[in-house]
């Protein structure tokens, strides 16, 4: 959700339960608007908050004038005092895949893993424990990574591609129509397109070149990962990921509000297919 | 964009006359040419008229400048203005070079470069000329060309661009028509009467109009648009539309025009009532609000009982919302009406808002209550209904089977389901998906749910009615499931401070003894508080105020054996014993009522609860907030001498590791396994041999050969 319209779009995420406390509210409007200025972020985004055992991590980022353009993440224990993030590689996430389990709220917490690593001696093979330590920084990197490639979400129109390339705010997004916010396919996800090379001539021939130049939800899988509703009487649309619990997507039909938020364990729901 | 003609009509004749039509038709003229033949016939039609106007224009042109206040933002087409005398030294290959223009510069239309539009014109122009054999010189036509686009775009700069950019030849048609009525209809008095000499050397002014012009045209870098074009397509619209005062809603005019390129074609094929349920549920909603006032006289007696029944939401929202939880006052404020709506209309003793459950569909506001005594009978009718229809399948199976080979499976004694108001039935919970809904009461729930429960995860559907479909097979529908789920959180999360609940003094000892434990408590009048900070730092502070479901699934232990030992002499006979089944089965004792919570087992390393100040930046009116790791979405807080216990989620527990399903019973035995339904290998020929000569030696003291004779055939086969 936009930093500069947090109250109103904290409002309207309620529904789920989970919000923030008026101390951090306060403090995230200030560092927040702090963090545009140091930082020169074109846009500030409050991602979320990730619940830890001993403290939760609150995460926002920054964008820069072109809105696909990697983002810059950072977090906070506070709210007042935001560190920068590494931008997520794919080592890091191979090497934080293998931690279940909770968030500690240290970044500078250790997990341990114990796997099993070939050894070779001469002519013998033979396996090894090897206790591998992984610092939570990387997992929080990782996740933050993650959810935002499978559930960052984003109404079709929000955003337009110029002719150029680069992918802008559209200024003109007076929000979708009532019988289109019911649909998954006028929601996209907010990164670089993956699915969409993968299309037929066929599909892509309705689509608008710039405005429909992201992933729909639509073909997510698996089918039925999200939950959409119609709260408020149907003055307001929710969106909730299945597949990463703690992500609602809100969007009040024919206005401009719209965001998305994470407030959640950081764990993947990987019992999804048993659950529908 | 297309209808560019209406504009033309008015503008055309009220400010400049006829000054600028000529241009129109030229630079038409010329922007049809390599598109479409049609043009040509058009073309030829208005030489005639065009004729005298090289030689009179040249005169008229710095009079037209002055003439009208526009002047300055005039295009860039001028910028060649001087340019094509000195080009074209003879109309031929001036003919051939515009052609070749014409080919290309059409497509790079709105660039801001010029040089193709104010060359063009030429071309027809010439022909024209020549067709008509008029002595015009081509130097003439060209400047007096150049000097009209000057000069009508002080009326007509917005189409200017248009006419070159689009290429769409029905649109050209159109427009030229209406030129053409233009031009018979008008005389070329103005045009003639202005002598003057073509070769005006580009002024000041004229620079500074094309530069204006330049800038108009220059593409944004962010949307690819450019002013120029906006205002024609804008003018466009207002011209097409005719709205009333349009100078008023020019700003939204501009927006749409802005939007129009980003809307998709919509389907003709519309939801023409889809604000109809938006209306529906704020009609309910406003009887939600309009009840209070509906109860006239009656409303002091009712109060009094109301009074104690209603819990006050909205402090406890207030303290929820200091530790980052809660469904925002709205929505609170909401639930409280419905909440109070609930208790006015039902006999209920206490009422608490339980929570809210997520569904896929709706979600599941909760709210759990306590029926006065002797007003639950409801209740028991809506018990039996469940048992009746277990007794009538069980009947129907022992009736219909007698002649049919009878299973061996014994159906495990089933766990009777707790009384209302002890156990996990200790209250009636309510649920509607919506404030303003109608509530719906939760049947009670059963052990066998319970323990079902444990084994599934399925997420809620918001639909009471719809089926679970799950493995192993959940006795019931979705409305038992989060019952179950309701009894399981309650059991696992509902936590008040250490002190606020003592046991009940008045609590018959004996049913202890045989219980083992106490299952009743009452507030603890002399409750003195706790500091919030010994209440964040230290969990045996905190205590359960829900018995412990067992696994069995009841609170209160059963004991299984006591009715099977009945049971077992009618049945002793008819069907076989199961020899795992123990004589006596260890009571399951779980942790008695009011345990602290610090003694609750940890999930893999994981403490089950999380506490924490709701604000470090005011500690000294900061309440303590506890988090339950194990079922996330429970939540609790604490001010030292009031607490309240909300779960707000999706209903399941948490598990590091992944949900695995149980594994399928093995396959029932259909026979027991023996000598005669083994399989065994053929004997070999030595074999048989060996047989048969033992059967021989067997055979002759015996001296019965015959028989054994039988024997043996009988073996071979």
């Amino acid at each position: 959700m936009d930093s500069e319209s947090l109250l109103l779009s904290l409002e309207l995420a309620s529904g789920s339960g989970q919000g923030l406390s008026p101390d951090r509210r306060a403090s995230l409007l200030t560092s927040l608007t702090l963090v545009k200025r140091d930082y020169r972020y074109s846009r500030v985004l409050f991602w979320g908050r990730i619940l830890g055992l001993v403290a939760d991590y609150y995460i926002a980022q920054g964008l820069s004038e072109d809105q696909l353009a990697p983002r810059k993440t950072l977090y906070s224990l506070n709210c007042m005092e935001w560190s920068l993030l590494p931008p997520a590689t794919e080592e890091m996430a191979v090497e934080t895949s293998v931690v279940k389990g909770r968030f500690m709220g240290d970044p500078s917490h250790e997990y341990e893993h114990t796997e099993l690593q070939k050894m070779k001696e001469g002519e013998k093979v033979f396996e090894e424990e090897v206790v591998v330590q992984i610092k939570e920084e990387n997992r929080l990197v990782s996740v933050i990574n993650q959810i935002d490639k499978a559930v960052a979400v984003i109404p079709r129109g929000a955003l337009f591609k110029t002719p150029f390339g680069p992918i802008h705010v559209n200024r003109t997004f007076e929000g979708l129509s009532l019988s289109e916010a019911k649909k998954l396919s006028s929601y996209f996800h907010f990164r670089e397109p993956v699915e969409l090379k993968n299309k037929t001539l066929l599909e892509k021939a309705d689509l608008d070149p710039s405005l429909d130049f992201m992933d729909s939800l639509e073909h997510d899988i698996p089918k039925g990962s999200w939950s959409i509703q119609m709260e408020r009487g149907n003055a307001l649309v929710v969106l909730r990921s299945l597949l990463w619990p703690g992500l609602t997507f809100f969007h009040a039909p024919r206005t401009k509000n719209y965001g998305y938020i994470y407030m959640g364990t950081g764990e993947k729901n990987i019992d999804l297919p048993f659950m529908l | 964009m297309e209808d560019l003609t209406s504009p033309k009509e008015e503008k055309a004749d009220q400010e400049v006359g006829e000054v600028g039509r000529p241009w129109e038709e030229i630079t038409v003229a010329s922007s049809q040419d390599p598109e479409s033949g049609l043009s040509e016939p058009l073309e030829s039609e208005q030489g005639p008229e065009r004729g005298p106007q090289p030689r009179s224009s040249p005169p008229r042109s710095p009079q037209s400048r002055t003439s009208t206040p526009l002047d300055d933002l005039t295009g860039p087409d001028a910028s060649s203005a001087p340019s094509p005398p000195q080009e074209a030294p003879s109309p031929p290959s001036i003919l051939t070079l515009a052609r070749q223009e014409l080919g290309t510069p059409w497509q790079s239309d709105k660039t801001p470069d010029v040089d193709p539009k104010a060359e063009t014109p030429r071309s027809p122009h010439l022909e024209q000329s020549s067709d008509k054999g008029e002595s015009t010189a081509p130097q003439m036509c060209q400047s007096e060309g150049n000097i009209f686009q000057q000069s009508q775009q002080t009326g007509h700069h917005l189409y200017g661009p248009e006419d070159v950019s689009e290429n769409n030849s029905k649109q050209k048609e159109l427009r030229f028509n209406i030129f053409q009525e233009e031009d018979s209809n008008s005389n070329y008095d103005l045009d003639c009467a202005e002598p003057g000499v073509s070769e005006v050397a580009p002024s000041l002014l004229e620079i500074a109009i094309q530069s204006a012009k330049a800038y108009l045209l220059k593409t944004s870098s962010k949307s690819g648009l450019n002013l120029y074009d906006h205002l024609s397509d804008m003018l466009t619209k207002v011209l097409d539309e005719r709205p009333e005062n349009a100078v008023d809603i020019i700003e939204s005019i501009s927006q749409d025009v802005k939007m129009a390129h980003f809307r998709k074609k919509l389907d003709t094929l519309q939801n023409e009532n889809e604000m109809l349920p938006t209306y529906e549920i704020a009609e309910k909603q406003k009887a939600l609000f309009l009840q209070g006032n509906l109860e006239g006289a009656d409303q002091e007696l009712e109060d009094e009982i109301a009074e104690n029944s209603l819990p006050n939401l909205m402090e406890s929202a207030f303290y929820f919302e200091q530790a980052g939880v809660g469904l925002g006052t709205d929505e609170t404020y909401r639930i409280f009406l419905a909440l109070k709506q609930l208790t006015d209309t039902h006999p209920i003793q206490r009422c608490r808002f339980w929570g809210k459950i997520l569904g896929l569909e709706m979600n599941y506001l909760v709210a759990e209550v306590e029926f006065r005594e002797g007003e639950d009978e409801e209740d028991i009718e809506d018990e039996d209904v469940p048992e009746e229809r277990d007794d009538g399948d069980s009947g129907a199976d022992e009736d219909d089977e007698d002649e049919l080979p009878r299973a061996f499976y014994k159906t495990p004694q089933a766990t009777p389901k707790e009384e209302s108001r002890t156990g996990a039935n200790k209250y009636v919970y309510f649920v509607c998906n919506e404030p303003g809904r109608p509530w719906v009461k939760l049947p009670s729930v059963t052990p066998a749910q319970i323990v079902t429960a444990r084994k599934i995860k399925k997420f809620f559907t918001g639909r009471l009615d719809a089926p679970i479909v799950s493995y192993p097979p959940f006795p019931g529908n979705e409305s038992n499931y989060l019952r179950a789920q309701i009894a399981r959180i309650s059991a696992g999360t509902h936590v008040s401070p250490l002190g606020f609940y003592q046991f009940g003094e008045e609590e018959g000892e004996e049913e202890e003894e045989v219980e083992g434990r106490r299952d009743s408590f009452e507030e603890n009048p002399d409750f003195e508080g706790i500091q919030v900070i010994d209440l964040v730092e230290s969990l045996s502070n905190w205590v359960h105020h829900v018995q412990h479901i067992l696994s069995q699934g009841r609170c209160n232990w059963f004991n299984p054996i006591q009715k099977s030992e009945e049971e077992e002499e009618e049945e002793d006979e008819e069907k076989e014993e199961k020899g795992e089944e123990p004589d006596y089965i260890e009571q399951e004792v779980g942790p008695p009522l009011l345990t602290p919570i610090s003694e609750d087992l940890e999930i893999q390393n994981i403490p089950p609860w999380t506490t924490r100040l709701s604000s470090n930046l005011i500690p000294q009116y900061a309440i303590a907030v506890l988090r339950s790791n194990l079922w996330p979405g429970a939540y609790a807080f604490s001010n030292g001498k009031k607490f309240e216990n909300v779960y707000i989620g999706w209903g399941h527990k948490y598990s590091p590791d992944n949900y695995t399903p149980p594994a399928l019973p093995p396959v029932c035995q259909e026979y027991p396994s023996g000598a005669e339904i083994t399989e065994m290998d053929d004997p070999s020929v030595e074999e048989e041999q060996a047989f048969r000569a033992a059967q021989e030696a067997a055979a002759l003291p015996a001296e019965e050969m015959e028989e054994t004779e039988e024997d043996e055939d009988e073996e071979d086969d």
